[in-house]
C-alpha cells in the first residue's frame, strides 16, 4: 500500500500526487491518499475512477479524511498504457495525449555537451559520465533527458554512459538525442539508445518541466 | 537557470475561482441595508452584474468593479484577462465602457516590471474596448490582484437586465465553457499546450462584439457566465425571472480537453460551491455527471448569456457567427415556462427547439 499525505495541499496538487502515486503502482495493489478538505476528496476519487480503479472515502476527523483507492488487474493495465502513451515525444492523437498527460512532465536533465563543466576537457569527459551514473542511484529518477550539441555523442556506439543509459531506460526514463546534432557530427547511425527528437519537441519538454537539471 | 516566478503560485484560488461562494455571499449581503432611490435601475437586490443609475431620460450610468487573483502565470496576459472580465459586467448589462480605473495590490519584494507588464495588459484592453485608463489605486498585499472598476453608459431603456426572459426563449452564450477546470488543469501541468493556448484567447477576448451584434435583436434578460458558473447564472435568471430553464448539455460548446480533464478530477473548489448553492433547484435528469461539474465550472471572463425569443434565436446565432468573435457560440438550452412559483432548472441530454 502506498500512502499519499496530501493534508495541507491546495487544489490541484492532491490528484497530481495520486496520478504519481497510480503510475508508481506497477500494477494492481492500494493507495491511501489523506486529505484535509472535501473538494480534494471529491477530485481524488475522480482521478481514481478515470484511472479504472475503484475509491472510497471515509472521514477521519475534522478537516481529515482518507480515500482508499483500489487498483484491481484492469485499472493497473489502464494506467500503464496511459503512461506509456505519455511517453510518445508526438503523439497521434491529441485527444488521448492531453488525458494521458503528456505535458505534466516532472524532472527534465539537459545535456549539451559531453563534458560537465569549464576548464580541463579531460576532467569534463569523466566528469560528466560520474554525473550520469549518479542519476542511477536517485531515488526519483528524472523523466526525460535530452542530448544535444555535444552531448549527442553520449547516445552513440562507444560512449562509456551507455550502460547507465540502459539502466535508466529499463527504469521508465525517456532518453531523446536531437537528431539534427546527430547529422552535424555524421554519427546518427551509431545512435545506440533512446529516441531522436527536433527542437519543437525541445522545447516543449523544457517548457513543461517542473524542472530543468543541466550538468 | 533564472528562477522563474509565476504568478499563480501566488494564488490558492485563481481568476473567478477566487470568488466567496453564492451561499456565503447571499447570506451576508442580505444583512446589508437595502437602498433605494427611484433613478437606481439594478441594484444588487437582483444579484445583477452592476449598478445602473437613470442620470436622464437617455442616458444612465452603469458602475461595476472586479478584480482577482492571477489566474494565468504571464503578467501581461493576466492584465489583459482581468481587465477584459471587468470590462464585460458593463457590456453584460448592455452598455458601452467608458471610464476604467485600475485596482492593483502587488507584493512589494516583487519586480515592478511585473506589475508594469500587468497594467500593460489591462491598458491595452481597456483600449481596444474604446474606454479611457484614468488611473487607479495600489496597495501592497502578499498575494498580487487586479482588476478595475469600469463606469459605462446606457440608454435607459435598453438594459439588459439578468432577469425577463420568458418561455420560448433560447439561451445563447458566447464563449466556450470550461476555463476554470483548463486553469486548474494548467496549474496541475497536465493540460495539452492546445487547451493552455484556447483559455487564454477565450478569457481575453473581449465581450465587445457579442454585445454590439446583440443590439440588433430583442434581449429578454443577459448575464455574463463567471464565476458561478453557467449553472449559477442560469439559476440567477431562471429566479429573477420566475422561470424554467431547460439546458441541453450536448449542444453546448465547451474547452478542448475540459471534460477529460474534468472527469480526471482536475475540478476548481469553485465548482462544488457552485453546485451546492444550486442544488434546490436542479434537475439533473439523466445526463452524464461530468455535465454538472462542466457546467458548475466557476468561469473568468466568461461569455454572455443571452436569451432571446425563439423567432430571432437563429438569426442572433447567424450574426455572432458572422461578427467573428473570436469564440465558439452555442446554444445551451431555452426557457420552458415563465412566471413559475418554482423556478428550476432542468439538465437533458439535448432541448427540443421547436
Amino acid at each position: 500500500m502506498i500512502t499519499v499525505n496530501a493534508i495541507g495541499d491546495i487544489c490541484p496538487i492532491p490528484v497530481v500526487k495520486t496520478k504519481k502515486a497510480l503510475g508508481e503502482l506497477n500494477g494492481p495493489g492500494e493507495i491511501e491518499v489523506l486529505v484535509d478538505n472535501e473538494t480534494a476528496v471529491k477530485n481524488v476519487t475522480k482521478m481514481a475512477k478515470s484511472s479504472g480503479a475503484s475509491a472510497e472515502s471515509e472521514q477521519l476527523g475534522e478537516k481529515q479524511y482518507r480515500v482508499l483507492i483500489t487498483v484491481g488487474e484492469a485499472a493497473a493495465q489502464q494506467v500503464q498504457s496511459a503512461k506509456n502513451s505519455a511517453a510518445q515525444p508526438q503523439g497521434q492523437d491529441q485527444q488521448e495525449t492531453a488525458a494521458g498527460c503528456r505535458t505534466c512532465m516532472g524532472t527534465v536533465v539537459a545535456v549539451g555537451s559531453d563534458r560537465m563543466g569549464e576548464g580541463s576537457e579531460e576532467l569534463g569527459r569523466i566528469l560528466i559520465k560520474s554525473f550520469i551514473f549518479a542519476l542511477t542511484q536517485l531515488d526519483d529518477l528524472p523523466d526525460k533527458i535530452l542530448f544535444y550539441n555535444g552531448g549527442a555523442k553520449l547516445t552513440v556506439e562507444g560512449s562509456e554512459s551507455l550502460e547507465d543509459l540502459k539502466t535508466l531506460e529499463e527504469q521508465g526514463v525517456e532518453i531523446q538525442t536531437c537528431g539534427t546534432c546527430l547529422d552535424y557530427y555524421g554519427i546518427k547511425d551509431q545512435l545506440a539508445i533512446g529516441g531522436v527528437t527536433n527542437m519543437y519537441s525541445i522545447v516543449e519538454t523544457l517548457q513543461n518541466a517542473m524542472s530543468v537539471i543541466r550538468p | 537557470m533564472q528562477e522563474e516566478i509565476r504568478l499563480t503560485q501566488f494564488a490558492k484560488h485563481g481568476g473567478c475561482a477566487a470568488k466567496i461562494g453564492p451561499d456565503t455571499l447571499s447570506r451576508v449581503l442580505g444583512r446589508l441595508p437595502k437602498f433605494s432611490d427611484p433613478d437606481l435601475i439594478v441594484g444588487f437586490e437582483t444579484s445583477d452584474d452592476a449598478a445602473v443609475y437613470k442620470i436622464t431620460d437617455d442616458v444612465a450610468l452603469i458602475q461595476t468593479l472586479d478584480f482577482f487573483t492571477p489566474v494565468v502565470d504571464d503578467p501581461y496576459t493576466f492584465g489583459q484577462v482581468a481587465a477584459a472580465n471587468a470590462l464585460s459586467d458593463v457590456y453584460a448589462m448592455g452598455g458601452e465602457p467608458k471610464i476604467a480605473l485600475n485596482i492593483v495590490c502587488f507584493p512589494g519584494d516583487l519586480d515592478p516590471d511585473i506589475l508594469g507588464e500587468i497594467l500593460r495588459g489591462g491598458a491595452d484592453k481597456v483600449r481596444e474596448a474604446g474606454a479611457v485608463l484614468v488611473g487607479g489605486h495600489s496597495i501592497q498585499d502578499d498575494v498580487p490582484k487586479y482588476g478595475l472598476s469600469v463606469a459605462g453608459l446606457v440608454h435607459p431603456d435598453r438594459v439588459y437586465k439578468n432577469f425577463g426572459c420568458k418561455k420560448g426563449d433560447v439561451l445563447i452564450l458566447t464563449k466556450q465553457l470550461g476555463s476554470g477546470i483548463i486553469n486548474t488543469a494548467v496549474k496541475a501541468q497536465m493540460a495539452s499546450p492546445e487547451a493552455e493556448q484556447e483559455v487564454i484567447r477565450v478569457m481575453t477576448t473581449l465581450n465587445r462584439k457579442a454585445k454590439e451584434t446583440a443590439a440588433d435583436f430583442t434581449v429578454h434578460a443577459c448575464t455574463d457566465v463567471t464565476g458561478f458558473g453557467l449553472l449559477g447564472h442560469c439559476s440567477e435568471m431562471a429566479e429573477a425571472s420566475k422561470a424554467v430553464i431547460e439546458i441541453g448539455v450536448e449542444g453546448i460548446a465547451f474547452m478542448q480537453g475540459a471534460k477529460e480533464y474534468a472527469e480526471m478530477g482536475l475540478i476548481p473548489g469553485g465548482a462544488y460551491r457552485n453546485q451546492e448553492h444550486v442544488s434546490g433547484l436542479l434537475d439533473a435528469g439523466n445526463v452524464d455527471e461530468v455535465y454538472v461539474d462542466l457546467l458548475s465550472d466557476p468561469q473568468t471572463s466568461g461569455g454572455l448569456l443571452f436569451a432571446v425569443p425563439e423567432e430571432e434565436a437563429e438569426e442572433m446565432q447567424r450574426a455572432l457567427a458572422r461578427a467573428e468573435l473570436g469564440t465558439e457560440v452555442s446554444v445551451v438550452g431555452k426557457v420552458t415556462g415563465s412566471g413559475v412559483d418554482k423556478p428550476c432548472i432542468r439538465l437533458r441530454d439535448k432541448v427540443e427547439m421547436r
